[in-house]
């Protein structure tokens, strides 16, 4: 049953109120809520481990499929496995993410691997949300660890939105691309962390087919004494083009560690990084001050348009 | 009504003591166009920025509407009915220009032809410019103008802008001197413009010439704007004082 916590993590994190329209699986509290797979979209329970299987069907246009994880009871640890078969010539919206409520002062903890297998000249976009809420006076820890591997097929795309947003005391992510010829990989990585949370963020991408692309744009805010590790690597091993963008506001007693790679082993390869940490600048928060805005009002809407 | 009385500014460099403004005081009645002008350093900027509260003056009150807003912060200036036009203004990764107008004339929704008259008085198209962010992506001279759209979205009583041409192309200055014909016509605020640039300086229904920390001239554009002319025209005073030996 769908509780009221539920309900406001599923809002939290895939802005889901009431039931979703097109094939959705709702996980809850390692188990399954509710699943509907449509004409195009079939999902399935995996045999071999936890987890399913969602299989889309050559030439799916316009659907989308909803698979969040919602943990309220506390001290549940799980490790799930969800396996994207998506066919050639498809343009599909896939909403995941995690939302924990925990209660107690047992340790909650998500581990989630996503391997995406996607067929060629297909479209799809990808966003995936974390958030976790304590109740008041409770200190169990909130822990989410997810993997994202994706085999792109030639002439598709990617547009992958990560959000995490306070909540999560520890994260450490492992981000993987395969790219054939001609596709094109967008990553939009947020990430605000506070306290003494800790993030990594591990990032690998291969090019390894002509013409194929990325673009990696990486905002985070590091507040409070929490630590921030970022890693990300483009492989060019083809006439290609990656760019890598890490930027980082820091703040209080925050430390934040940048470290992009790139790596070209074909002289046509074409691959380029930027990486910023620093704090918010004075005259930003004072422009917003002569506009009406008070010191904590303006350090908001920094953030916020920072991170949106 | 502003009114500034008996402002000092010092800081401490290595060298000792610097004072920045020498005893300024100045009455801007409602409603008028003034020009700060006079020599790089003199302290123009400084002074605007006492006026806003961007920077405390070591001695001296600003009276605002008959308050006294000395010891008032930025954001109580602010809602008073003061703003302020950088010379050079920040960049926001993520903010958009349509996010600063909103914030600007602080409202929660403003319609895009609202947005539009904005943007268009500093010569900049709307459909362009709304849904950019107001990053590195723009030119010095668009940051600039968007700086200036946002002082008008504000509809402040007290508009003080910090060298407003500086960055702007000819074709956008010229638009930009009537916007601040414009508003002088209604008669609906008071402007302080900080600027060397005679279009704007021959707008004006007072020139105070700042040089040295204090107010060298003051006076209408008829009275001083010749002053300023016969100095620029004498070009550097070191120089043709060796030309005369």
């Amino acid at each position: 049953m769908i509780t009221d916590i539920d309900a406001r993590l599923l809002e939290q994190i895939a802005d889901l109120t009431g039931q979703p329209v097109g094939a959705f699986n709702i996980r809850k509290d390692s188990g399954c809520e509710a699943r509907q797979s449509t004409e195009f979209i079939e999902i399935t329970t995996k045999t071999d481990k936890e987890g399913i299987d969602i299989r889309i069907k050559d030439g799916t246009k316009g659907e989308k499929c909803f698979i969040p994880v919602v943990i309220s009871k506390s001290g549940i640890s799980e490790m799930v496995y969800n396996d994207f078969f998506i066919g050639d010539d498809c343009d599909v919206e896939i909403v995941a993410g995690c939302g924990i409520h925990n209660s107690g002062c047992n340790e909650s903890r998500h581990d989630g691997i996503h391997t995406f297998y996607v067929g060629k000249n297909s479209r799809v976009r990808y966003a995936e949300k974390h958030y976790g809420e304590n109740d008041p006076g409770q200190t169990g820890q909130n822990i989410m660890n997810p993997q994202t591997i994706v085999y792109l097929g030639e002439n598709s795309t990617i547009q992958m939105d990560t959000v995490q947003i306070r909540g999560i005391d520890s994260t450490k992510r492992f981000t993987k691309f395969v790219c054939e010829a001609g596709s094109e990989v967008v990553i939009t990585e947020r990430l605000l962390t506070h306290g003494k949370q800790e993030a990594i963020s591990d990032m690998e991408i291969e090019l390894n087919g002509e013409d194929a692309k990325c673009r990696v744009i990486s905002r985070s805010v590091g507040q409070d004494e929490s630590v921030q590790v970022f890693y990300p690597r483009v492989v060019g091993n083809a006439p290609c083009f990656g760019h890598v963008q890490c930027d980082s506001i820091i703040m209080g007693e925050a430390k934040i560690r940048s470290i992009p790679e790139i790596s070209a082993n074909h002289p046509e390869a074409q691959l380029i990084h930027e990486a910023a940490i620093g704090k918010i600048a004075g005259d930003q928060l004072l422009k917003l001050e002569t506009l009406g805005l008070t010191a904590e009002e303006a350090e908001d809407t920094i953030l916020k348009g920072f991170l949106a | 009504m502003l009114e500034l009385q008996h402002i000092y500014f010092s800081v401490n460099t290595p060298e000792g003591v610097q004072h920045i403004l020498k005893d300024v005081s100045i009455v801007i009645p409602d409603n008028k166009l003034i020009v700060f002008t006079g020599p790089n350093g003199g302290g123009k900027t400084t002074l605007a920025k006492i006026i806003m509260g961007l920077v405390q003056p070591t001695s001296g009150k600003v009276i605002f509407n008959g308050q006294d807003i000395t010891e008032l912060n930025i954001t109580e200036r602010a809602k008073l009915g003061i703003s302020y036009g950088f010379q050079q203004p920040p960049r926001f990764k993520g903010i958009t220009v349509h996010d600063l107008l909103l914030l600007s004339a602080g409202a929660e929704k403003l319609s895009k032809d609202r947005c539009c008259q904005f943007l268009t008085k500093v010569g900049l198209c709307a459909n362009d410019y709304l849904d950019r962010e107001v990053d590195v992506s723009l030119s010095g001279g668009e940051v600039k103008r968007i700086e200036i759209a946002t002082i008008l979205a504000r509809n402040s009583s007290l508009m003080i802008f910090d060298e407003p041409e500086a960055g702007i192309d000819l074709w956008s200055f010229a638009r930009l001197t009537e916007t601040f014909e414009q508003i002088h016509r209604s008669q609906d605020a008071t402007m302080i413009i900080i600027s060397h640039q005679e279009r704007i300086i021959q707008l004006a229904d007072e020139i105070v010439v700042v040089a040295g920390g204090e107010i060298a001239h003051r006076g209408s554009t008829e009275e001083i704007f010749p002053l300023i002319l016969a100095n620029t025209l004498g070009g550097c005073p070191v120089l043709s004082k060796e030309e005369k030996k």
